[in-house]
């Protein structure tokens, strides 16, 4: 309920929208009740063979409703779905600015595509939330509303006796529904996660199964989880099917019990034949709004779980915030960390465990280390995405945490190993670097870095709609926004991992010429052209194994010694 | 490919539940017929007649059987058209599942990732609504209308008329709009998914957004793209809502012309009350089974689209091995494995995978295989474990083909330790006991130490039974990989396939899979895709493939003296090195 509430409370601003919708949606029944009642005013009329004039307010009625009713459809259709794309826009705006301080820390456990997916699955859903949940039991109400008010005008008795048939299918069988099915929902949404992981176990490891000969065991879980969703499922769609024909048994039950009431007083004044026809056609057309309230009690479940997932995201505090008088970014950003520990929430180990390095103004170093020493965590620290508890990170020995975070970005250019290149155009792609930047400054900044071709492609899409970037061009592309960022500090992690050796040495050069005069950070565990640094800081696990130049480290006997061995003797080219 | 041929077979494997649906539903159809009749005689009797409460008890309490009839049938029509459609959705499932597990990994990683799961997953439910909903729907949207007009006619015949040409007009405008409004739509649905896609690129990408202080800015482009978004979805719909429309013009401009023309003969005395009201009551009974097809054929459509992607995965199942009868134990520990002139060639590849490749793989012997990416090493390996057939040339083992062991025989004689080991979502344990679920506490051990897991399981929180795969504790590469060795020591088959880690990062890491490996390697047949000196020099056979071909086939000192690719490589090695 509490979720719902939220819910509801996002679509707030459309009320109004809202509240129209349902008033045309209620004067679409109405419209059809109205239809039914004007030819059963007619032909009751008519029976009595009065003169022709008396058929003509019938007439017209037909006329009038017929046309009303296809027109008001038409407009309550286009009405919703407007509403709904409104609604969708809204509640993708709030999930973004919600979602926008927390990344990427709460980003983190998304890693594979597939779960982000579900979240903007979650949020499409809610889109329905105002057409398939609230609008339904709405229109119910007003056309209950209607109805009680005609009836009055004919019998107190009659209208009371429609509004216990209209509770009954309006709350009762709904009710009964929501028991019988209680748990199928949230059980069938089990077994599709529980479907989703083996298919997933299934896609990625076949080859294992079939060695293993543990694939029909596999398939056969699979269809086991198959077969207790399609029961899970008939449950449901008998459920559907009771509730529709309950609905049915009591729109008749209500047109006998009408009779039952009406019959006897049929020639007591205000109560006559034509009375009769009419509403006992009016009754029975009345309950057409209550066929989609099963519908919506399901998409009501539905929701809130969606909600319920998606405030779990949400609800969470910001890592990092912007202080309250942030310093400006220092001419001389001399970077020194000092005693610096750092864990993942969750995490008892330490990710960095007391380290202490220093990157001077114009300084070029280099961290390396195997993987999972801890190298990435150091960007992800001086990008501010965590904050820094233990020990001490400073930037022209001011605290990090003393910066706004988004100046702190602007000023420390990072090309990490996985460039993100967005389902837009090139153009799009580099501007985030610098918006107020000239196609001239753009063609600039992809010839520096040796994308001199790409010039005349700034209209291209890139990204999974548009042309495939490999993955050397896709780093030129970040190094094309790190030359059009132009910052003091550049920080390279891992930036020529995913490459060829021959682009690899191409574009390590490009980066080397474009950091003259900068501050440097080089994260890196493949050990090349490494007499270029200033100084080497080597991890591992999480600690300082050893620090110093290159030739020095090559003189012991530690860590950094039996890497560079490893990869440039023992290693087939 | 014909799909409604397709899904019809499928319909006919599970005749009897449709039949009784369609039977149900037809009976329904004539209690409304019966419900209708009884309303308006109840109505006549006290309105015309003056009847009261007591001399109508019969014809209501008929009109409450009636009543309850119909409804009782619609219901057993409903769940027998569901229950057919659960029976052909599991044996769909079934079928989909076992043709994917027989094409194997190849296929597997050949499928663009999220595809096939989606159609497993979401396409044989989408079919739901066309077995359960449109097929019914079909039948009862030609017999409850004819039903109605075979009731009207006899007392009513202009009315009858009316309605009879009334009625085509409805899948005619269906049909005439429908075709434009469906390609709108069609059109639509591609922008809704593309607008939906834009979404998930700006989560994506939100870290880098950030990165570069723009996230505020993205802001105002997600509103924008939504209302433009809107805006021409908007103009799409006002066009293709038009047909329904239509359809509800249709609908309910009959039924006021019905009204209106029972009415005038009521008049004249040319029809009774009763019988107009009947008429009256069945008319909007009439429209609403052609104007449900309507929507219903939408929700079909759906499905049968879905189901393309399922016959196309259907359509490739391979065919069955040919397993001989006097397959009994083949014994791949006793001989050598020879390949003979074989060739393999992936669909669109310009160049066979492997062309014309002969060796022999020695018996209780090491293999090393080496060449450049691209050279073949991996389809290679692929028909030692057969997830793939040769296109040409044999495979044979002890002289005889390989294909004379049945497939599942011939997996439980190897061992694959790949480079990127599955992890499935289940505990460690049940991921290395995988190999042999009823391997005792003492040789799990055993296979712990050997492959040094021992220490990282005291790691973790749960140790053994802490769960891993896609939702739980995530492995590191070199821990990955010491599962997959822990799993072929406890399978300790003869013959063992390994494909040798490429990540030269952490020493320690390095030495201690080697030493697991070289344990593992003992006594037994291998073929090792390798990638370090070490691993080359110590072979007993060193298999050089460049582009698909077999380069050169010796041990080290006799390729080294051959020259070639081989002898490139260890020099460019030695150069590095200095």
């Amino acid at each position: 309920m509490k979720t719902f509430l939220r819910l509801a409370a996002l679509v707030k601003p459309y009320f109004w929208w809202m509240a129209l919708v349902a008033f045309i949606g209620f004067a679409t029944t109405g419209s059809g009740i109205g239809l039914l009642m004007t030819s059963g005013y007619i032909i009751a009329k008519a029976a009595l063979q009065p003169p022709m004039s008396a058929l003509h307010l019938g007439i017209a009625g037909v006329r009038f409703f017929g046309l009303a009713r296809g027109m008001l459809r038409y407009a309550e259709r286009l009405l919703s779905h407007d509403t709904t794309f409104r609604i969708l826009t809204k509640l993708r705006l709030w999930f973004y600015d919600a979602i926008e301080p927390l990344a990427p820390a709460r980003l983190m456990h998304f890693r594979s595509g597939d779960l982000l997916q579900r979240v903007v699955d979650d949020i499409q859903s809610l889109e329905n939330i105002y057409t398939r949940v609230l609008a339904p039991p709405l229109t119910a109400l007003f056309v209950s509303a209607l109805m009680w008010f005609l009836l009055g005008t004919y019998s107190l008795g009659a209208s009371l006796l429609i509004l216990f048939f209209h509770l009954l299918a309006g709350i009762g069988v709904p009710l009964l529904a929501m028991r019988l099915s209680r748990g199928v929902s949230v059980g069938i949404m089990k077994e599709k996660t529980a479907q989703q992981l083996l298919a997933l176990d299934l896609f990625q490891g076949i080859g294992e199964l079939q060695i293993y000969g543990k694939l029909p065991e596999h398939l056969e879980a699979m269809r086991t989880a198959e077969e207790t969703k399609l029961r899970l499922q008939r449950k449901n769609a008998l459920i559907d099917g009771l509730h529709e024909s309950l609905t049915g048994l009591l729109m008749n039950g209500a047109v006998v019990a009408i009779l039952w009431a009406l019959v006897p007083a049929i020639s007591t004044p205000g109560m006559n034949g034509i009375s009769l026809t009419i509403v006992t056609l009016a009754v029975m057309a009345s309950f057409e709004p209550f066929l989609p309230l099963p519908a919506s009690l399901k998409h009501l479940e539905a929701d809130t779980h969606a909600g319920e997932r998606l405030f779990e995201i949400l609800d969470a505090k910001p890592e990092t915030t912007t202080p309250a008088a942030p310093l400006p970014f220092p001419k001389e950003p001399a970077i020194r960390a000092e005693n610096l520990s750092f864990s993942y929430p969750g995490s008892t180990a330490k990710t960095l465990d007391g380290i202490s390095f220093a990157a001077l103004p114009g300084e070029h170093i280099a961290i390396v280390g195997p993987s999972g020493a801890g190298k990435s965590t150091i960007t992800a620290l001086l990008m501010r995405f965590w904050n820094t508890p233990e020990g001490s990170l400073t930037i022209g020995g001011a605290d990090i945490e003393r910066f706004d975070p988004e100046e702190l970005r602007r000023n420390m250019a990072l090309v990490s190993q996985r460039t993100y290149l967005f389902a837009r155009t090139i153009r799009e792609n580099l501007l985030l670097a610098r918006p107020e930047a000239t196609d001239q400054e753009l063609k600039k900044a992809l010839t520096a870095a040796g994308l001199g071709h790409f010039s005349s492609k700034l209209d291209e899409w890139s990204g999974q709609h548009g042309m495939k970037l490999s993955g050397g061009e896709r780093q030129r592309i970040a190094i094309a926004r790190m030359v059009l960022q132009n910052a003091p500090v550049m920080i390279l992690d891992e930036a020529t991992a995913n490459l060829d050796g021959v682009t690899e040495k191409e574009v390590t050069e490009t980066l080397a010429t474009l950091g003259k005069g900068k501050t440097m950070i080089t994260i890196t565990h493949r050990l090349k052209a490494m007499d270029q640094y200033d100084a080497i800081v080597v991890l591992d696990k999480g600690k300082i194994a050893e620090q110093g130049r290159h030739e020095e480290l090559m003189q012991g006997k530690g860590l950094y010694r039996r890497m560079w061995e490893l990869q440039h003797t023992t290693e087939l080219v | 490919m014909n799909i409604d041929r397709r899904l019809f077979q499928l319909l006919q494997e599970e005749r009897a539940p449709f039949i009784l649906s369609v039977v149900a539903g037809s009976i329904s159809s004539v209690m409304l017929i019966g419900q209708a009749f009884w309303l308006s005689t109840i109505i006549d009797g006290a309105f015309m007649q003056k009847k009261g409460l007591g001399e109508l008890l019969s014809p209501i309490g008929l009109f409450a059987l009636f009543s309850t009839l119909r409804m009782l049938f619609n219901w057993a029509s409903h769940g027998e058209a569901n229950r057919g459609t659960v029976a052909i959705r599991k044996k769909l499932f079934s079928r989909l599942t076992g043709t994917i597990g027989s094409l194997g990994p190849v296929y597997a990683r050949s499928v663009q990732s999220g595809r096939l799961s989606t159609t497993l997953l979401k396409g044989v439910e989408a079919l739901d609504a066309y077995f359960s909903s449109y097929i019914p729907q079909i039948f009862l949207a030609l017999f409850t209308p004819l039903l109605i007009l075979a009731a009207i006619f006899p007392g009513d015949w202009l009315s009858g008329l009316i309605l009879l040409l009334s009625a085509p007009l409805i899948p005619l405008f269906m049909i005439l709009i429908g075709k434009t409004a469906s390609a709108m739509t069609e059109k639509q649905w591609k922008t809704m998914s593309r607008m939906s896609g834009y979404f998930l690129d700006v989560l994506q990408g939100l870290p880098t957004l950030k990165l570069f202080a723009e996230s505020e800015r993205q802001r105002d482009t997600i509103e924008e793209a939504g209302e433009t978004f809107r805006m021409a979805t908007m103009r799409v719909l006002k066009i293709a809502f038009l047909s329904s429309l239509t359809l509800e013009l249709v609908g309910t401009i009959g039924t006021a012309i019905i009204a209106v023309s029972i009415g005038l003969r009521l008049m004249d005395g040319q029809l009774t009350f009763q019988h107009a009201l009947f008429v009256l009551v069945l008319t909007p009974d009439f429209f609403l089974p052609l104007r449900q097809l309507g929507t219903k054929f939408h929700a079909g459509m759906e499905g049968v689209s879905a189901s393309k992607e399922i016959f196309e995965i259907l359509d490739r199942s391979p065919a069955p091995f040919r397993e001989t009868a006097s397959s009994g134990g083949s014994a791949a520990e006793k001989s050598a494995i020879v390949f003979t002139e074989v060739t393999c060639t992936y669909p669109g590849a310009f160049r066979p995978a492997l062309e014309g490749i002969s060796f022999a793989i020695p018996t209780g012997k090491t293999t090393a295989v080496i060449g450049p990416s691209g050279a073949g090493k991996s389809t290679l390996v692929n028909l030692l474990l057969r997830f793939q057939e040769p296109a040409e040339g044999s495979l044979t083992i002890d002289g005889r083909p390989i294909h004379d062991t049945p497939l599942a025989r011939w997996h439980e004689k190897i061992s694959w330790v790949p480079q990127h080991p599955t992890l499935f979502n289940a505990t460690l344990r049940e991921n290395i006991l995988l190999a042999r679920h009823d391997a005792s506490p003492e040789e799990l051990q055993g296979a712990m130490e050997q492959t040094g897991l021992s220490e990282f399981v005291a790691s973790l929180p749960d140790g053994l039974d802490t769960m891993i795969g896609e939702q739980g504790a995530r492995l590191s590469g070199g821990e990955a990989q010491r599962v997959a060795l822990a799993r072929a020591f406890i399978k300790n088959a003869p013959f063992l396939v390994l494909d040798e880690p490429t990540s030269h990062t952490d020493p320690e890491l390095e030495t201690a899979l080697r030493s697991s490996m070289e344990a593992l390697m003992q006594g037994r047949t291998t073929v090792i895709i390798a990638h370090r000196l070490e691993t080359i020099q110590s072979a007993d056979q060193i298999v050089v493939l460049n582009e698909g071909k077999l380069v050169r086939c010796g041990t080290h000192d006799e390729l080294l003296a051959a020259g070639g690719f081989y002898r490139d490589a260890m020099r460019l090695q030695q150069e590095e090195a200095a």
